[in-house]
């Protein structure tokens, strides 16, 4: 019973969702079930939140490598919870709008999180540099290709593109950087994109119906 | 170089940032001559490198650091090109009547804001000049928020104040709804159903800009922004395949590449990829803006990523030579 039921969950709920998007008629049956992953979602962000505090916390309790980072973390999550939570500076008081500008909420999410999440994505520019230094090598004939096909998107996105190549005739604008940038987008790598969706979609489809049938069961657990 | 020295060399650069006059900018004179500055010094590695002395990543750091501060400071005319892709979605905004029902759906958040924002304020600030009404929503929670600063931006500019646009009459914010693609899929027959409220807690039906909008089909346009999942792949899938949506996006960087299947068989109208199509968005929607100045430093920054690549590869070169003569 302990996986039987599970599997019955799951393929009934599977394949109401198959027929509703396939049935007129039963469009509604799918739009109502997906209120239910709403309810399952709200759970979802409890569950994460206190994972959360307890890892932290654990990692604070035993003073393990690096738990001066699990205080930064509980004290950030600690203090966006409360300040989100009772609309702490907020203008309308606890019914106003969270995003209400003048809020606590809002003025750290604007000038503390936006701006840490930023410098943190900008710090990639530094190391996709070093690893381009490092790894981007033209060993073989495929890495070559690779290598001038990343030389002409980089300078075909910016400015130099332009510049460099401005100077060749109209007749043969297929050689300017920009539009070679655009011939590697639009036909080698759509071309394998088109490859990657389809294999993906036929990957979907495959694993759900062995989800459906109950052939997949790893989802169960180890001892299924 | 000891620690402290870094520390020392840290404090220094922002006092000097702190107290020079704003905004500082060199002539262009003084900008040819830095570049080609740079340029030598990337030239006097790549001879380092031939002659047998590797560098470290700190000097990889520092280049980087170099190319991506200096052109802020520049004053280089750059030369451009709008894209066919970016053209296209440039086209179908100007294509919409005044009058028309955009809706506008945030799905990112901040470390995705140095590319995405600026298309946000181009959007935001061409909508409001051309009195398309946009209704906000966003499938990542602090989407709403990034589309927040993007109208208080737009609102600030003359032109668009002295329209005295109203919230709830010219646009509106309906703020996160969590469910990623279900939303989607829900919205197909009901907005209300999905977003009862608007982000101030104003009944959907109360709010002008909303009447009469059910579904898809009372929406001219949807421009999405998107920074992964759920995002414009979902929106093709499901707005644009089962309801019929006319879609236009604005991507990351690194998500345009999948999504141009979506271009070329005409499910997505448009793209803006990354900073180079936000700054081509800005140039087509004459809406000059952080792009415009971002694109120089990312201009210097892929110039300075090519040179290394190249000297990495004559450090392989070197190399290999090296061992087949240490062999012979």
């Amino acid at each position: 019973m302990k996986h039987q039921i599970p599997m019955l969950i799951l393929s009934a709920v599977g394949t109401l969702l198959v027929v509703s998007v396939f049935v007129p008629s039963a469009q509604h049956w799918g739009e109502d079930a997906t209120l239910y992953f709403d309810i399952i979602a709200v759970f979802a962000f409890f569950l994460g939140g206190g994972n959360l505090i307890r890892v932290h916390t654990e990692k604070v309790s035993h003073k393990s490598a690096g738990w001066i980072y699990s205080v930064v973390t509980l004290l950030g999550f600690g203090i966006m919870l409360v300040t989100g939570l009772f609309k702490i500076g907020n203008p309308n008081g606890i019914a106003g709008d969270l995003s209400k500008s003048g809020s606590y909420f809002q003025l750290l999410f604007q000038y503390v999180m936006s701006p840490l999440n930023s410098t943190m994505y900008a710090l990639l520019a530094f190391y996709v540099a070093s690893a381009s230094y490092r790894a981007f090598r033209a060993k073989n004939t495929e890495a070559t290709i690779l290598l001038v096909a990343a030389f002409v998107i980089l300078l075909g996105r910016t400015a130099l593109g332009v510049l460099l190549t401005n100077w060749i005739p109209a007749q043969l604008s297929v050689l300017q950087i920009p539009n070679l940038a655009i011939w590697i987008m639009n036909a080698p790598n759509l071309a394998g994109q088109r490859a990657i969706m389809i294999g993906i979609s036929l990957g979907v489809i495959s694993m759900s119906l062995r989800l459906l049938l109950g052939i997949e069961r790893t989802y169960l657990g180890g001892d299924s | 170089m000891k620690k402290y020295q870094y520390w020392l060399i840290l404090v220094a650069l922002i006092i000097i940032l702190v107290i020079v006059p704003k905004p500082l900018e060199i002539s262009p004179t003084a900008s040819v001559i830095v570049t080609i500055l740079l340029g030598l010094a990337l030239i006097w590695v790549l001879v380092l490198t031939i002659r047998g002395h590797l560098i470290g990543r700190r000097v990889v750091f520092l280049f980087i650091g170099a190319s991506l501060a200096l052109p802020f400071f520049m004053n280089f005319e750059m030369p451009f090109k709008i894209s066919p892709e970016v053209k296209t979605l440039y086209d179908a905004l100007a294509k919409l009547p005044p009058g028309s029902k955009v809706l506008a759906a945030f799905d990112y958040d901040p470390p995705s804001a140095p590319e995405l924002q600026p298309q946000a304020d181009a959007f935001m600030a061409y909508a409001f000049k051309h009195d398309l009404k946009v209704i906000i929503m966003g499938l990542w929670p602090q989407g709403p928020q990034q589309a927040d600063m993007a109208v208080a931006k737009a609102l600030r500019q003359p032109e668009i104040r002295a329209k005295n646009l109203r919230y709830g009459v010219d646009y509106v914010n309906l703020g996160f709804q969590s469910g990623n693609e279900f939303v989607i899929q829900r919205m197909g027959t009901s907005f209300s159903g999905m977003f009862p409220r608007d982000i101030y807690n104003t009944d959907y039906n109360k709010i002008p800009i909303l009447n009469g909008v059910e579904n898809f089909s009372n929406i001219d346009f949807v421009f999405n922004l998107s920074s992964g999942y759920p995002g414009t792949v979902e929106w093709v899938q499901i707005a644009v395949d089962r309801y019929g949506v006319k879609l236009g996006a604005g991507n990351t960087a690194v998500q345009a590449p999948s999504v141009y299947p979506y271009l070329s068989s005409r499910r997505l109208t448009g793209l803006a990829g990354g900073m180079s199509g936000a700054w081509q968005f800005e140039l087509a929607t004459q809406e000059p803006g952080k792009a415009s100045t971002y694109v120089l430093p990312q201009t210097f920054s892929h110039t300075v990523v090519i040179a290394f690549i190249i000297i990495g590869n004559a450090a392989l070169i070197v190399g290999y030579r090296r061992s087949k003569r240490g062999e012979a």
